[in-house]
This record gives C-alpha cells, structure tokens and sequence, in this order.
C-alpha cells in the first residue's frame, strides 16, 4: 500500500479499485446500527485545515472516529498558524504528537508534498489549492461504478473552472487510470493550457456543451467562482450560465441513464438550475455520504488495515 | 606586494607557459622574491564579470552581505560583480550606492560595482536621481529596477533617453506584471499537472520586443536581464539583425534545469523568470554561443532558509548562483576557453563600461583572473558554499571544473580553492 495520497497519480488502478472495494465494505457498515470498527482504535488522526471546508473536515472526522481513530482537529483560526506559524513548525509539532496521519486541506498548491517531508506519518490531501483533491475523486468514483456498475469504458464529462478545479484534476487522473474516458467542457478562459498532455493524453476538450451531452454516461459540474468574472475569464454570470450551465433543457440531450454530479458547493444558478440539483438523475447527496465511506477507505488502508 | 609566478598555466586553453604577477599586473620580470604557484593542468582564465548579484545588504544581512556575497564571487572565479539595486532600503540615492561601494572596497575581495534602481522604490512610477548616482563615488553606469519590471512604456521611453546623457544602459527585468499576476512557475504543461499559476513566456517577450522598439526610437543602449525562453531569443535575433544596440544575459539556471524540477515543490527550484522548459534551454544555448545572448550573468539570489523552507507559493523566488556558475557553463560549453571568457568576462566588463576586468591577460594588463582544474569534478554540497544562503539547486549534483585561484589586481583572493580572507 501507498503510505501517502498527495494526488490521484499516487495510485495505480489496482490500488484505486482495492480502495473502492473497501469503500464498499465500508459502506455497508453505514446501514448497521452500531456504526464504527475497532480498526485504528489507539491511532491518531490529525485534521489540518488552513482553509474553511465544514463538509470535507466533517467527513473526514466521521471517517476517523468510525474506524476508532483518536481525532484531532487542527483550524488555522485560532491556532498558532494565524500568528505566523510555519506549515514546518506546525509539521514538527504533529509529528512530536505522534500523529499517525495528517489529512490537510491547504491554500497552496503542493503544501501535501512539503508536509510530507516534514512529518513521519502518511499524508492525505484533502484539497490543495488548484492542485488536487484526490479522495473527492475516489468518492466520485466510487459513485459512478455505484450507479453505473462500472468505471471502465464510461464517458465522463467535467464542465467547467477546470484551470481552478482541484476536483478537476484529480478526477482527470484517477478516470483516466480507471479506464474511463474524460471530456473537460468550459470556456477557453477556464481551460489550463497543455491539459491533456499534463494529465492524460487520452483526455479531450471541447468548448460546446450542447454537442457533448449527447454522447456522456457522466456530466460533473464544477462550482464556478463569480469572482472570476473580474479577472474577466468569462463577461458575466449570466452569459456563462447561457453557455455553460446545465438547466432542464440540457440535461433532456443527456441519454436516459446518465447521471449529474457536482462536488459542492453549488452555486444554484450558476452552473446548476435546482431543478437539475433535485432531480432523481443527480447524484448531489449521495456523493457527500460516499465521501465519508471513501475516506474511511483512505484511512484503513494507509494506516495499515487490510482489506 | 607579493609577487607571483604561475608555473605551467594555460592561458585561454593554450600551451602552458609561466605567467608572473607583479605590481598588479600581468608582467614579463619576475622579481626573485616571487611565489611560485604550481598551475600547471589549470587554466587561466580573465577574472569574471558578473553583472547581475543580489548581495542584500542593505536590509537582509541574514541573507547575505557584500563580504559574503564577495567572497562567493572570488571563490566562483568572479572579480566584479554588479549588486543589484532591491535592497533595503533601495539603491536609488547616491547615499545607498556608496554604501554597497564602500562596503565592497572594505571587503576588497571583488571589485563591487552597484546598480543604480532606475525608479524611486523600485516603485515604477518616478525616475530615481539618476545622474546622482552616475556622478556619485559608486560612478553608476547600469540602472535596473530588477525584481521589477519597468512596466509603464514611457517611463521604459524616458529612462532610456535620459541615461544617454552619462552613456547609461537600462537593464530590463522583462515581465509584464499583467500577465504575470501570482505566477508561480513556467505556463505550460507542468504548471496545470502542478496547479501552480502559470508565468507564461509571451510576458517576457512582450517587454522585450516592446523595449528593443523603444531603445531603437531613442537610440539608447538595451540590456536585457535573464532571458529564459525561446521566443525571447528570436526577438533579440531580429532586433540585432536591424542594429538595435541592445545586449542580453542568461543565467546558469536557465542554460541547465528545466520546469520539471518543480514537480517536487522543492522551492529551491523556484525563481523569476520561471525554469522553462528543455526546448528553451537549447535554444538559450544556442544563442549564448551563436552570440544572441551576449553574456551568463548569474542572478545569485540568497534567501534566509525561512524563506525557502515553506510552501511553493509563499517562497521567494531565487537561486544561489556565484560558486557554481563557471562549472555549470562549463558543463554546457565544454572546454570553449575562449568563448567562456568572451561570455563571462570580456562581454560584460565592455557592457558595463568596466576597465581593468575582462582583459586577455597581456603583459601590462591588470592582473584580474581566475585559475581553473578543468579535470576536476565536485558535488555540490550547500553546506560548503561561503554565500550566507544555502539556496543551490545543484545540492548533489556533480559538476565539472575547479576554481582553484583568483586574482584581483595581482593579489590572490582565493588560493587551492579556498578564500584568503
């Protein structure tokens, strides 16, 4: 087993599937009455947030303290990293604690690379700037083979802030070493130069949503920034509503089985109309109960348990 | 004064022959008292000229200083730099100019020659007493807002002109701030996989071709700092082609490592202009050796372990450069003497208006130069270098040659590789 998961491309496909397996085995727990494993009962798990994120932090804590870890969280307010502590003290400081494993959620990009050098224990990202964000990947696609029964082969389309997205990236890498097959949709403004042969040369772009609905098993929206608009990367919400955001209309081009994801926040409105959020195609909900069972994965196996 | 006998040198690479320094200077007699160093296997080459230091002081002594700054400059075969203007407070008075004058003949390990800043603050926005500074002790001919780019196009205009009248040159920092907002490394495929923001190179090459149009409307003299893409090569070609009167540098850096390194978010690999990638680096080397690029200036950028040892985006930018700048260019060019002095030595010293540095080493010339074992191979090893910084992107990596000597004014600053005071 991999000690550290800083990006999607730590794991080869036979990890990945062994880690949605587990998911699996996990999720199963969840509908028991008495929901926690005795797992890492004595081991210490750090939550490392230097940016607000409730939900991944919660998940992540009911990840831990289900699998009976002893679970420390660890906010940049009102902690020493807002009088100017370095991300190397605090490391040093984890690591005198005895910190089995650190999970942090950091403006900058890399932060999980430099952490990882600092520190004995494994390392999760849980979201580094417009880096990664692997185990939102492995929820989404334990999500997928959920309502598809397979990742292999299935079309996927990710619309959006891809050049902003961490949820972007990582899910480009994990699909991809999945065998599923990624369209990256959004304005030109909002795609990174070079994608595919950063990421996976099998990766396609395309400009117009409309002309790839059609043909997806798959379409996640990304949340898009209003601010953006500043920095004039699109002329305004309402035209990128227009042209990107995925409303009745678009979602009826979609083949009947396909399904809708967004990584949350939403921004109604935006990139999503809430008749799409609610409706039975959206995976909205699921993907945040998938979330704790996919980090439950993450932690079990990087922490030693066996599968 | 000490009188000295190199036995057996190579001069430029040529047969071995003695060479004596006495009073100074390289000199046919030899006084009978004169120390005899045994040179031979090692070359001789005319003391370097680097036109692109940050010796930090004033303000970040923690960093470096002119005296440790200095002597990483004799122990990389330097014997004249040129300290950047950034400090703190800027070198935009002829006060601060003087100080790092001073500082430097107090060392009195390299010839400290300071770079004026050509804007107040290095603010962009007001021209600093340029003239002062020219007429100051410090006798100031190149002025650089580097860190910054002068981004404003009649101030570019204005300050072109204006040095004219003291035969000055404007050395550019060619980054268009626009493009560049919060740019942590090279645009390009790297930078997605990374998410890092991307420093693309049309923001260099922008201002380049913006200012050789301008230097050549005004008739003034360009030099452009670290060139570090392809592109930027291709516009200095032309501009030249045409006889714009413009000149250019690159760093070691940039003739040896790539955009890849920052795929461990090391950011000791972190440094403005961004690492590019390997088809720049070829086409830099090209051009250094078709004569495009003028010189290798080394940007030597000392930064206090805090700031490196930290997340990629918080770090500052820069890179150590002054004891492993010959032995990188000499892992480029290979043994090209000639060349090596014409693009470290005697080009910059003729750019800058320097006498006494990047002569040929004649009988009667001033006894500036630099001996080097060319058979030698070394790993760097940070710990060892006399910069107060530590900040070397080569740790462990094994490069050719040796500075075993350096001579300024026919006094040794650096004997068997280690510096005399």
């Amino acid at each position: 087993m991999i000690k550290h998961l800083r990006s999607a491309a730590d794991l080869d496909a036979a990890t990945a599937t062994l880690i949605l397996d587990t998911a699996g085995e996990m999720a199963a727990l969840a509908g028991r009455e008495v929901k926690k494993l005795p797992t890492l009962r004595g081991r210490t798990v750090v939550n490392l947030f230097y940016e607000d994120s409730t939900r991944t932090r919660i998940s992540f804590e009911a990840a831990a303290k289900r699998l009976s870890a002893d679970v420390i969280n660890f906010s940049a307010k009102g902690s020493s990293v807002s009088k100017g502590e370095s991300l190397k003290d605090t490391a040093l400081t984890l690591q005198a604690m005895g910190a089995d494993a650190v999970v942090i959620r950091h403006p900058a990009s890399g932060a999980p690379h430099r952490l990882a050098a600092w520190v004995d224990g494994s390392v999760v990202n849980a979201g580094d700037g417009t880096h990664e964000h692997p185990t939102q990947a492995l929820l989404d696609a334990y999500t997928m083979r959920s309502r598809l029964g397979r990742l292999d082969g299935l079309r996927v389309a990710i619309v959006g802030d891809v050049l902003h997205s961490r949820v972007a990236r990582s899910n480009v890498l994990l699909l991809t070493t999945l065998g599923a097959q990624v369209t990256l949709v959004g304005p030109p403004t909002l795609i990174p130069v070079d994608i595919a042969a950063a990421l996976s040369p099998q990766t396609k772009v395309s400009y117009d949503l409309d002309s790839v609905l059609p043909d997806m098993d798959v379409v996640m929206m990304l949340r898009v920034q209003t601010e953006r608009m500043q920095d004039s990367y699109f002329p305004s919400s309402r035209e990128y509503s227009r042209r990107y955001g995925l409303d009745l209309a678009r979602m009826r081009k979609l083949p009947e089985h396909a399904i809708v994801m967004h990584p949350g926040p939403m921004n109604r409105g935006m990139e999503i109309t809430p008749e799409v959020a609610d409706s039975s195609r959206s995976t909205i909900v699921e993907q945040v109960a998938n979330g704790v069972s996919a980090r439950m994965a993450v932690l079990y196996l990087l922490l030693g348990g066996k599968a | 004064m000490t009188s000295y006998l190199l036995r057996g040198v190579s001069v430029l690479g040529a047969a071995s022959q003695d060479l004596a320094l006495v009073d100074g200077r390289i000199s046919d007699k030899l006084p009978a008292d004169a120390e005899i160093i045994d040179a031979a296997g090692l070359v001789a080459l005319p003391g370097l000229v680097d036109l692109h230091t940050h010796l930090r002081e004033p303000g970040r002594e923690d960093a470096e200083t002119v005296e440790t700054g200095s002597r990483s400059a004799a122990l990389g075969g330097y014997t004249a730099v040129f300290a950047m203007a950034n400090t703190s407070p800027v070198a935009d008075t002829a006060g601060v100019v003087e100080q790092v004058w001073r500082l430097g003949r107090e060392a009195g390990l390299v010839d400290v020659q300071p770079i004026g800043a050509v804007t107040v603050g290095l603010a962009g926005k007001q021209l600093a007493e340029l003239g002062a500074m020219a007429s100051s002790a410090a006798n100031v001919r190149i002025f650089s807002d580097d860190g910054h780019c002068v981004a404003d196009p009649r101030l570019m205009r204005r300050a072109l002109e204006y040095v004219k009248a003291f035969d000055g040159i404007i050395a550019q920092h060619a980054e268009e701030p626009r493009l560049t907002e919060g740019a942590q490394m090279h645009e390009g495929e790297v930078s997605t996989r990374l998410g890092l923001t991307g420093w693309p190179a049309v923001a260099e090459e922008a201002i380049i071709a913006r200012d050789v149009l301008l230097a050549e409307h005004v008739g003034s003299r360009l030099h452009v700092c670290h060139v570090s893409t392809a592109g930027s090569v291709e516009v200095l070609r032309q501009a030249k082609a045409r006889g714009v009167r413009v000149t250019a540098e690159v760093t070691p850096h940039h003739l040896l490592l790539t955009d890849e390194l920052a795929a461990s978010y090391d950011p000791v690999y972190k440094v403005n202009p961004p690492l590019r990638t390997a088809s720049d680096v070829e086409a830099l080397r090209a051009a250094l050796v078709e004569g495009v690029i003028d010189i290798v200036a080394t940007d030597h950028a000392p930064h206090a372990t805090e700031d490196k040892e930290c997340e990629w985006a918080y770090a500052r930018p820069g890179m150590v450069g002054l004891e492993t700048a010959l032995p990188v260019v000499l892992s480029v060019l290979g043994d090209r003497w000639d060349l090596i002095a014409e693009r470290m030595s005697r080009t910059p010293a003729r750019i800058a208006g320097l006498t006494g540095h990047g002569t040929d080493l004649n009988v009667g010339d001033p006894a500036n130069l630099t001996l080097v074992d060319p058979s030698a191979r070394r790993v760097v090893d940070p710990s060892e270098l006399a910069s107060r910084s530590r900040n070397t992107p080569y740790a462990g990596t094994t490069l050719p040659g040796r500075i075993v000597a350096t001579f300024l004014r026919g006094e040794p600053t650096v004997l068997d590789g280690k510096a005399v005071k």
